[in-house]
């Protein structure tokens, strides 16, 4: 087909627009009523005690503390991720072994575990009654660690096709060449599999800024200690501050909106060079 | 069933696809589109089948004005570069497709689909999936899907292009010895010029959204109109702003009247010929075109002195872009 | 080949210690008080009622934005409209979005001083703190994932199977039906299923939206919650055990389909 055809299906003709504004008002209806109705009404919201109550809704002391605890938990936990979730990957796309399958569906867990059952999961391996011994509940590592688990399959699974659809040819190359494995690994490699890497942490990053059922069981929740940005959004709403809680939300809006920019941006210019 | 396309244009934002493109395709013939990429010729057979509308002119298949009709309603067959085989479903069921959506009854679509089937040789594989056929065996599925529904009119998109040369050449053979047998007017886009002199009965040539030239491959190889035409089909030697085709140039060992001094290179043979590679005095090089036994006859050395003569040049006049302007014929000797 | 069996244990270990093991002990202490005790916890009627209202909300929301996830593609795809790139953030919005701000949002709306909220409850709908509300949420937190498998495998299909059908006379209906939708099945489902593991577990949004009233806008996991507040161990553990099972039948689907997406 002609390179200039542009893909779209069939020509217009009278029904066929009809037709095709019909679906186009049907989405952006459902899209509105469902996302951009409620986007709206919280940015108008938080706006409602003005630019002064905003800034002193968000500076409140137990607010930046949960914002604080949030964001530093959530960037130690992607970057961790970029490592096991490579590593993670490696093995699946590389390696043979039995049960190799069973791993690579154990995996996806997380997404398929409702939060509370995994928060309740993690409390009882790793809390008071741990069979290892190990009581981290109430404390920060409990934190990490319940965002560890839901976030394990993002760099994984973002990783994973883009190691498998790795040419060979250039590891080939580059040992035909003289490189040794880790060269080899840093060189060819990790250079082609670090958008996805990004992408994938990024991803998670961004859920575990906003993650809520699997922490709140093992967290305890504590002012200044373990609250997180989610658990202090609650709490405002439980005690009826509607603007404190809508202004926090859109904090944590824009630092989400800010991570899904820059996973497109990545995705983006990954596409460059695959052409 | 033939085609009548008048002044056909069509801009894809900035870019002129199209522009006033006018065409008669007769009844029955086989008609090759033929140009480089970019040429627009793709965009024409896509507007002929309804697959997109043009900005301006006309479409008419078989006197009916078909212009605002959808390709539904239009009766032709289309045959993509790239197969468009429906790859979740059996050999079978593509071939049948468009008679299941006409409703025939299934004693009927079933004694079609075996005919074509076995008209395309790929009986026995009607329950293999796209997937698990070769490029041939795909796109004569979809030939066979496309004829299933007794088009008035076939119109093929590059069929051959995603094939590799020995299966083009076979399936080129094939597909004209169909067209001889079920006569229905073909329109072939292509931009491999040997195929569409192997195949075509008119050739339109196409350049920069115009057609440059229409006519019999005979015609087209003979009498070009243009120095786009001559470059584009068969060889061609060029020597400053004069072409000679390269079984125009005769070697003599002798010098005679009129002819010009080369230098003999190399001499290769291909097939039923044998190419010459010689160089001008002025140092153009230049490829001569013979028969098996006139090059053993020659007995030629390379670096040895040889003269030319040209049976036949062509010049033109290029101040009109289309090539409608005239053409000189110097024939020499 | 050391280098690699380390590697191989690294990540298996990895996976066990954080995965595999939790799970193994929701088993265990569901029935921990033994198998009658279990019972009783999973049959009586606040557990019932929330295991059946969890599937009712699923059910809703499910179907709905499996519809909506393929004509979005559609538009994302197909259609040739400005501000794509806007209607794909929207979609993929809800990704980003916590739970509980997706709670709030709702309650800002619909709830008893927002912004339709008033005017619903003169006509007699109660959105917030009744189901209406908890299927919103969870419309709004399942919403990208149809559309976001979709939109690669209808991109990587194009459009030439369609316009095929087209000449050989199908009506768009027809080609919708009969071509499109097929072609897109294994996006689609990978999708739906991705939809309804998440509408099972969801939980910040509809904390949020329910007020959490035992008995009527529990869900499963609200249940579980709970429970363990209220110091039933068994109750919190056999309702778990049930969400586990849900989430283990789901897994193998995802393997299978994903497995179909990518080829």
């Amino acid at each position: 087909m002609s390179a200039l055809a542009p893909a779209l299906p069939l020509p217009a003709s009278a029904g066929r627009i009809g037709r095709r504004s019909m679906i186009r008002v049907t989405v952006m209806g459902y899209l509105s009523i469902a996302v951009l109705l409620p986007l709206a009404a919280i940015v108008w919201k938080s706006s409602g005690a003005g630019v002064a109550g905003l800034q002193q809704a968000v500076t409140s002391p137990e607010t930046v503390s949960a914002l604080e605890l949030t964001t530093l938990a959530s960037v130690a936990v992607a970057l961790v991720n970029a490592v096991t979730g490579t590593l993670i990957a490696w093995v699946l796309v590389r390696d043979t072994f039995p049960g190799k399958a069973l791993l690579n569906s154990v995996i996806d867990l997380p997404f398929a575990l409702p939060t509370i059952v995994a928060g309740l999961t993690l409390l009882t391996l790793y809390g008071p009654l741990s069979p290892f011994g190990v009581d981290a509940a109430y404390t920060r590592w409990a934190v990490v660690l319940a965002l560890l688990f839901v976030t394990l399959p993002f760099v994984v699974r973002a990783v994973q096709p883009v190691l498998h659809e790795l040419d060979p040819e250039m590891e080939e190359a580059a040992a035909a060449l003289g490189a040794g494995k880790s060269t080899t690994f840093r060189r060819v490699i990790l250079p082609n599999i670090l958008p996805a890497m990004l992408s994938g942490a990024v991803l998670g990053f961004a859920r575990s800024m906003g993650e809520f059922g699997s922490i709140v069981l093992i967290s305890g929740n504590i002012p200044y200690r373990t609250e997180v940005a989610s658990v202090r959004i609650f709490g405002l709403i439980q005690s009826d501050d509607v603007v404190g809680a809508a202004a926090v939300s859109v904090v944590l809006l824009v630092i989400s909106l800010l991570a899904l920019l820059l996973v497109t941006g990545i995705e983006r210019r990954t596409r460059r060079y695959e052409r | 069933m033939s085609i009548e396309i008048k002044g056909v244009s069509k801009r894809f934002g900035d870019y002129a696809a199209l522009r006033d493109v006018s065409l008669t395709v007769d009844e029955g013939s086989l008609t090759a589109l033929l140009g480089p990429s970019g040429s627009g010729k793709s965009t024409l057979l896509r507007i002929v089948a309804g697959l997109e509308t043009p900005d301006a002119g006309s479409i008419h298949i078989s006197r009916e004005e078909s212009t605002a009709l959808p390709p539904q309603k239009r009766g032709v067959g289309f045959v993509f570069q790239h197969y468009a085989a429906f790859r979740h479903m059996t050999v079978w069921e593509n071939v049948a497709f468009g008679l299941k959506i006409q409703r025939r009854p299934k004693a009927e679509v079933s004694r079609k689909v075996e005919e074509l089937l076995h008209l395309v040789q790929l009986d026995g594989l009607a329950r293999r999936y796209p997937s698990q056929l070769s490029g041939g065996q795909r796109q004569r599925m979809a030939l066979a899907r496309a004829l299933a529904v007794e088009p008035r009119v076939l119109l093929l998109d590059e069929p051959f292009g995603a094939l590799d040369a020995r299966v083009r050449a076979e399936l080129r053979q094939w597909l004209r010895r169909l067209h001889d047998e079920a006569h229905v007017t073909t329109v072939l886009v292509t931009h491999d010029q040997e195929e569409a002199m192997d195949v075509a009965d008119t050739i339109a040539v196409m350049r920069d959204g115009r057609i440059v030239q229409a006519g019999s491959p005979q015609a087209l190889y003979e009498e070009p109109a243009s120095e786009f035409v001559v470059g584009f089909i068969g060889h061609v030697n060029r020597v400053g702003g004069v072409f000679i085709r390269p079984h125009d140039i005769h070697i003599s060992t002798v010098r005679g009247p009129g002819s010009l001094p080369a230098t003999f290179r190399r001499l290769v043979y291909l097939g039923f010929d044998a190419r010459a590679e010689v160089v001008s005095e002025e140092g153009h090089p230049l490829q001569v075109q013979m028969t098996r036994d006139e090059a053993s006859l020659l007995e030629l050395v390379p670096g040895q002195q040889v003269y030319l003569t040209y049976t036949r040049t062509h010049v033109f006049d290029e101040m009109h872009v289309d090539g409608r302007a005239g053409q000189t014929d110097a024939l020499v000797g | 080949m050391n280098g690699r069996l380390a590697l191989r244990l690294a990540a298996i270990g990895y996976v066990l210690l954080l995965l595999a093991l939790p799970v193994g002990l929701i088993v265990y202490r569901a029935f921990a008080g033994g198998v009658p005790a279990a019972w009783q916890a999973m049959t009586n009627p606040d557990a019932l009622h929330a295991l059946w209202l969890t599937a009712l909300i699923a059910l809703i929301a499910v179907p709905l934005n499996a519809a909506f996830g393929v004509l979005c593609s559609i538009v994302l795809v197909r259609h040739n409209i400005r501000g794509k790139a806007f209607l794909g953030a929207l979609v993929d919005l809800p990704l980003g979005l916590s739970p509980v701000v997706v709670g709030l949002a709702l309650v800002v709306v619909y709830g008893r001083y927002g912004w339709l909220g008033p005017w619903l409850a003169d006509r007699g709908y109660a959105v917030i703190f009744a189901v209406p509300g908890m299927v919103l949420a969870t419309i709004l937190v399942t919403l990208p994932f149809v559309v976001r498998e979709t939109v690669p495998v209808l991109h990587e299909i194009g459009t030439d199977q369609e316009q095929a059908a087209a000449t050989l006379g199908a009506s768009p209906l027809q080609i919708f039906m009969r071509i499109t939708l097929p072609a897109i099945r294994s996006g689609v489902g990978y999708g739906v299923v991705l939809t309804t593991a998440r509408a099972l577990g969801e939980f910040g949004a509809v904390s949020v939206v329910s007020g959490n009233i035992i008995g009527e806008t529990q869900t499963l996991t609200l249940y579980v919650q709970d429970r363990f507040q209220s110091f039933d161990s068994t109750g919190a553990y056999t309702a778990s055990l049930e969400l586990a099972v849900l989430a283990l039948l789901i897994l193998p689907l995802m393997s299978l389909l994903r497995k179909k997406e990518r080829s």
